[in-house]
């Protein structure tokens, strides 16, 4: 809503300068996205600061000063002003800016000495007759800084952000009735020039009436409750008054003629959108508001032909539409310079078809934007009233007959009970029986007598938000002021909810990633998907971007792809997010996983080492196991051959599948390195409703189960002792095989397994690697003797041999 | 007695062990030739004491035994010709270590400056008595708009232009739908945020995307009072900006009512209007509210014994202004060259 400060003034008197009003209607009723002074011709006039001023010297009359314009140097600036001062600031206009009225000034020299601009006077500035001299600024502002912000002048278009609970602040009397609340003031239409003529009463009708000459019927109750309007004979139409011009220009509308725009001018003073009609160019002549036809045609005033359907309203005339309603009207019956009689509409019509019809024809006007949020329907015969009156001063013409007002369902104004213990309650604060009544009534409410704490508040009608006693409880807080209530931190009882296993397990795999000197990345989950195994989207913002990511490295492969484009060779990134899976039917099956991508050098390289390894498979395995052991812990996890070539690993956690280790082939230029990527399930998020609308399903408010714990071991007060074996392991035998052979056949003393070395190459047969390992026994409660680990170590070959075929190597 | 491969192994390691330790002392040249020739020296070298031990073991230890004896051996080779490298090339002679000469680093980790901001308004609501709670991001039409009393064909349905999956559902547009979850899943009392990703179709800008962060928060139980939303947010507000002055002005969201915005004092201009502010000396920091009676009574909580606030805010947009991030977008490109700067 673009409100003029000047058409505000003229409504209720203040004394605010437009920024304060702008924090009073922010802090009473919704934001003000903007301040917009209209002197934009003034706009590239800044302060200037005169730092010095000598006499010209060879003039009597002239100055020659130093000007500080805020450009970071000192221009010189002659200047025939009698009252300029040293450290005085003034209106000033640097060469090559045009003045109002049209003069561009120059760089030139005035009797031998240049000028760079201009100290202006207030008749240079189109501000006045005064030339007296150049126009001191009382400002704070520093040299440089928009004369306008200094010194306001011209009217200033208040941009207001009216959240859409709010249609009645969508005019300027619905503003102008705030600002009344909160100064004490009245807000009154003002009188306009030559308004006077006397407008006869209405005559009222269900479905049909006339308009003078003009048959109107109304067809479609449902979608226009309420169809009232007026015939004027005679009108002129031409160019408007320019105060007209004036005030539509302030609120950012196009003046297009009388007519039009006293429509245009109720629409921004009442809010009520209203329509004028060449009466010559209606069929019968007659109007009619009823459902469109199948098919129906029309071309709207943007000259766009649109095709309706049945579910929409229209104004139409004996024979087609003419008009969609509360939308846009048709070229047809367009107002010209030829017309002379007017038939001016001025109705109610209901919300959700308006939006419904505007979504379905893309058309979107002030109208539309009004009826949709709900205009005031008790209010139409005082706006067609002043409609009239405005259209006959601006056109000229008489009404002839009376208005029609056919409203077949009269609303009752709504009225709603208020508990004052209650506004207390919620609010934290009493607020007092007869401030409640103090607070409501200058915006609209009627207060009855407060009897045991109640009181009946009869709703205004002009504000269909209201509805019910909380929306009075939110009336009256921001009526009293929102920061006038206590910001006291008072006692609470502690919650029921534990924290979501989802976001502990999160938090801690998180932790881990960092630690190991990962980065965390955010992507967007969108990919060009493609087929049924993406989760598709119904209205997708690109064609590129259709489907849902069904895995993290869909997408942290892309970013991955990102950093090596800028050249960063070694990247080393993670990922947090959800990933969706379709379902036959309803929602996607949804997970939260994580999903890493390492590639580059694994350590920063060091000046004093003489090679710098990069990132290889034991990296991603050892990335792999150092996350899945943040989610199932050590003994719970499994790195395992993958079931197919597509990756190296499966991450397996509580024996279940969670996760894969792969090579990723990434978009990537020739110089960069392996790529590797690790993805790993944390848990499944279910979307299955909790319970029914309007019904609950209480869990046990229980704190988690505490977490598991592993057991400590005491430290060991008896020396351990080592073999280390080397065996001949078949290429095709995994390592993993031979070790859990190992560990089984060396038994309880078997205290670790660590592999040392595999070689291949001279005096290994084909087909076949050294493996080495070193196991280290201990007895808790002795020291072994050598010929126990001889015999564990020869029980132990012999079983490998047994069961893998596996011998000891002897070269 | 005999031999243990054990045993000859574990002195070997100490004799290694021992040999890199000298290693690290020797300061010249001369002092280097003397440990390579006590060491691995051909003659005098006492590497070659272990390898006459070698017919002393088993048949079955030998092979083991000389892979480790090599390992060592180049293991030793190798350290002394480094040492030999590093100390001819700082000649003079007896030069020590240059510490002003940059460590050896470790790849640092970072958070998400998105997440950085999220932990942190996590930990001071913790210290407010919230727990966390979760919820998904595909969600049921009537958890995102009907349980949260949004009118069906009404101009607030505008301000969430929602992203639609094909076969029903929707992506969230906020994370309200865990107030209507968690309240059906726990009695009051209940004190809640719940952080998570939001989408909106909105293309990409300065300050939109179309996927964000945003954190919501709840609390619900008897008496609970407009004065508790304000005291409470206001509370966040000086922790986690410092001391600043708070405005709570009226707003619409169909779930709340009354419906309020908390701004805070401009951080750039103190106050006084800048370009950051739009000259208003105000940043608008969250939305919030009474919640609505109609979404308490949705998710089966009684309205007349019990009151409820809410309020939601968007740590992506908190990021840009606490790190003087200028563009959204660059949180989403994952370079890493921005998200270094946040490994501290
Ligand atoms: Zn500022």
């Amino acid at each position: 809503m673009n409100a003029s400060y000047e058409w505000l003034k003229a409504i209720v008197p203040f004394d605010y300068t437009p920024e304060q009003l702008r924090d009073l209607i922010t802090a009473r009723c919704c934001p003000v996205d903007e301040l917009v002074r209209l002197r934009a011709d003034l706009a590239s006039v800044v302060v200037g600061q005169v730092v010095e001023a000598g006499a010209h010297p060879d003039s009597d009359h002239l100055w020659v000063t130093k000007v500080d314009a805020g450009k970071g140097e000192l221009l010189d600036v002659v200047c025939g002003a009698p009252n300029v001062k040293v450290g005085a600031k003034y209106p000033f206009a640097a060469a090559g800016t045009t003045l109002p009225g049209g003069l561009k000034l120059e760089k030139r020299k005035i009797r031998g000495a240049t000028s760079n601009g201009m100290l202006c006077s207030a008749r240079e500035l189109g501000l006045g007759e005064e030339h007296d001299g150049i126009l001191e600024l009382n400002t704070n502002l520093p040299p440089g800084a928009p004369f306008l912000d200094a010194m306001p002048v011209g009217d200033t278009r208040i941009v207001v952000d009216v959240t859409p609970n709010r249609p009645d602040l969508l005019s300027h009397v619905g503003i102008a009735r705030e600002i009344a609340a909160a100064t004490g003031g009245t807000a009154a239409l003002p009188t306009l020039d030559g308004a006077t003529a006397k407008v006869p009463a209405a005559a009222r009708g269900d479905r049909e009436g006339s308009a003078g000459p003009v048959r109107v019927t109304l067809e479609d109750p449902e979608g226009c409750p309420r169809l009232t309007g007026v015939f004027i004979r005679g009108v002129k139409v031409g160019p408007s008054p320019a105060w007209l011009v004036e005030r539509l220009v302030a609120v950012g509308s196009r003046s297009i003629n009388n007519v039009v725009d006293a429509t245009n001018y109720m629409l921004h003073e009442v809010g009520q959108p209203m329509h004028a009609y060449d009466a010559k160019l209606l069929a019968g002549p007659a109007i009619v508001a009823r459902r469109a036809r199948a098919g129906e045609t029309l071309r709207t005033l943007d000259g766009v032909n649109r095709t309706l359907d049945p579910s929409m309203t229209v104004i139409a005339d004996a024979e087609r539409a003419q008009g969609v309603a509360g939308v846009m009207g048709g070229s047809t019956s367009e107002v010209s310079d030829a017309t002379t009689d007017i038939f001016l509409e001025v109705a109610y019509f209901d919300p959700s078809s308006i939006r419904r019809t505007r979504r379905a024809l893309q058309l979107s006007t002030d109208a539309s934007y009004r009826f949709e949020r709900g205009v005031d329907i008790e209010g139409i015969p005082r706006a067609l009233e002043r409609a009239a009156q405005l259209l006959i001063a601006v056109a000229g013409g008489s009404i002839e007959g009376a208005p029609i007002d056919l409203y077949p369902v009269p609303r009752h104004a709504l009225s709603i009970t208020i508990d004052s213990a209650r506004v207390a309650k919620l609010l934290g604060e009493p607020v007092a029986e007869p401030d409640i009544a103090t607070l409501l009534a200058p915006v609209g409410f009627a207060v009855g007598a407060f009897a045991n704490a109640r009181a009946s508040v009869t709703v205004p009608t002009w504000r269909p938000d209201v509805t019910q006693s909380v929306d009075l409880v939110e009336e009256i807080a921001r009526l009293r002021g929102y920061d006038s209530f206590s910001n006291e931190l008072r006692p609470f009882r502690r919650g029921t909810v534990p924290n979501s296993p989802l976001a502990v397990l999160t938090k801690r795999v998180r932790e881990r990633c960092v630690s190991a000197g990962l980065l965390e990345a955010l992507s967007m989950p969108f990919v060009r998907g493609g087929d049924d195994s993406h989760v598709k989207l119904a209205n997708p913002m690109a064609e590129d971007e259709g489907y849902l990511r069904r895995d993290l490295l869909e997408t942290l492969a892309k970013r991955a792809e990102h950093n090596l484009a800028q050249r960063h060779r070694d990247v080393r990134l993670f990922e947090i997010g959800s990933v969706f899976a379709p379902t036959p039917a309803g929602l996607p099956r949804e997970e939260m996983r994580v999903a890493a991508i390492v590639l580059g050098h694994r350590h920063p390289p060091h000046w004093s080492d003489t090679s710098a390894p990069d990132f290889d498979e034991w990296d991603a395995k050892g990335l792999a196991e150092l996350i899945a052991t943040a989610i199932g812990g050590a003994a719970q996890t499994e790195l395992r051959a993958a079931p197919d070539s597509s990756a190296l690993w499966e991450v397996a956690i509580y024996g279940e599948a969670r996760g894969v280790v792969r090579r990723l082939a990434l978009d990537a230029p020739v110089w960069a390195p392996a790529a590797f990527g690790v993805e790993i399930t944390l848990v499944h998020v279910s979307s299955a409703p909790v319970a029914p609308p309007g019904q609950s399903k209480l869990e046990h408010p229980d704190l988690g189960a505490p977490t598991s714990h592993f057991n400590f071991k005491p430290f060991p007060s008896t020396p351990s002792t080592f073999v280390d074996v080397a065996l001949l392991v078949p290429n095709d035998l995994a390592v993993s095989r031979v070790e859990s052979v190992i560990r089984e056949a060396s038994g309880e003393l078997l205290e670790s397994l660590s592999l040392l070395s595999e070689y291949r190459g001279a005096g290994i047969a084909e087909g076949f690697r050294s493996v080495a390992w070193r196991l280290t026994f201990r007895h808790p409660e002795r020291t072994l003797r050598d010929k126990e680990v001889a015999g564990r170590r020869d029980k132990l070959l012999r079983t490998l041999e047994g069961e893998l075929g596996v011998r000891q190597r002897t070269t | 007695m005999s031999t243990t491969l054990a045993d000859l192994v574990a002195q070997l390691d100490a004799f290694r062990d021992a040999t890199l330790a000298q290693l690290a002392v020797a300061d010249s040249l001369d002092a280097l030739e003397a440990v390579r020739a006590s060491s691995v020296g051909r003659t005098r070298g006492a590497l070659n004491d272990y390898k006459a031990q070698l017919p002393k073991l088993a048949g079955a230890d030998k092979p083991t035994f000389g892979a480790r004896f090599n390992a060592v051996k180049v293991e030793l080779e190798a350290a002394i010709d480094a040492r030999h490298a590093a100390l001819s090339a700082s000649a003079p002679a007896a030069a020590a270590l240059d510490l002003s000469m940059p460590a050896r680093r470790q790849w640092r980790g970072a958070k998400h400056p998105v997440t950085i901001v999220l932990e942190e308004i996590e930990g001071i609501f913790r210290d407010l008595g919230f727990t966390i709670a979760t919820g998904p991001e595909a969600e049921h039409e009537w958890y995102n708009f009907g349980a949260l009393n949004f009118p069906p064909d009404h101009p607030a349905m505008d301000m969430h232009d929602t992203l639609y999956l094909e076969r029903g559902g929707l992506l969230r547009t906020h994370t309200s739908p865990v107030q209507i979850r968690t309240l059906q899943s726990y009695p009051p009392p209940i004190r809640i945020i719940a952080p998570g990703n939001v989408f909106r179709r909105d293309f990409f800008d300065a300050s939109h995307a179309p996927m964000f962060a945003q954190i919501e928060g709840m609390a619900v139980d008897e008496g609970i009072s407009f004065v508790d939303l304000k005291a409470t947010l206001a509370n966040f507000a000086n922790r986690f900006f410092g001391e600043t002055k708070t405005r709570f002005r009226p707003s619409f969201f169909p779930f709340t009512e009354p419906s309020a915005e908390m701004d805070v004092a401009c951080r750039i201009c103190n106050g006084a209007g800048c370009a950051t502010c739009k000259q208003t000396g105000w940043v608008e920091i969250l939305g919030c509210g009474m919640m609505h009676p109609a979404v308490l009574e949705s998710a089966g909580v009684d309205s007349q014994k019990y009151s409820g606030w809410a309020f939601g805010m968007g740590p992506a947009r908190m990021a840009l202004q606490r790190f003087g991030i200028p563009d959204i977008r660059i949180q989403y490109d994952s370079d890493i060259a921005f998200l270094e700067q946040f490994a501290q």
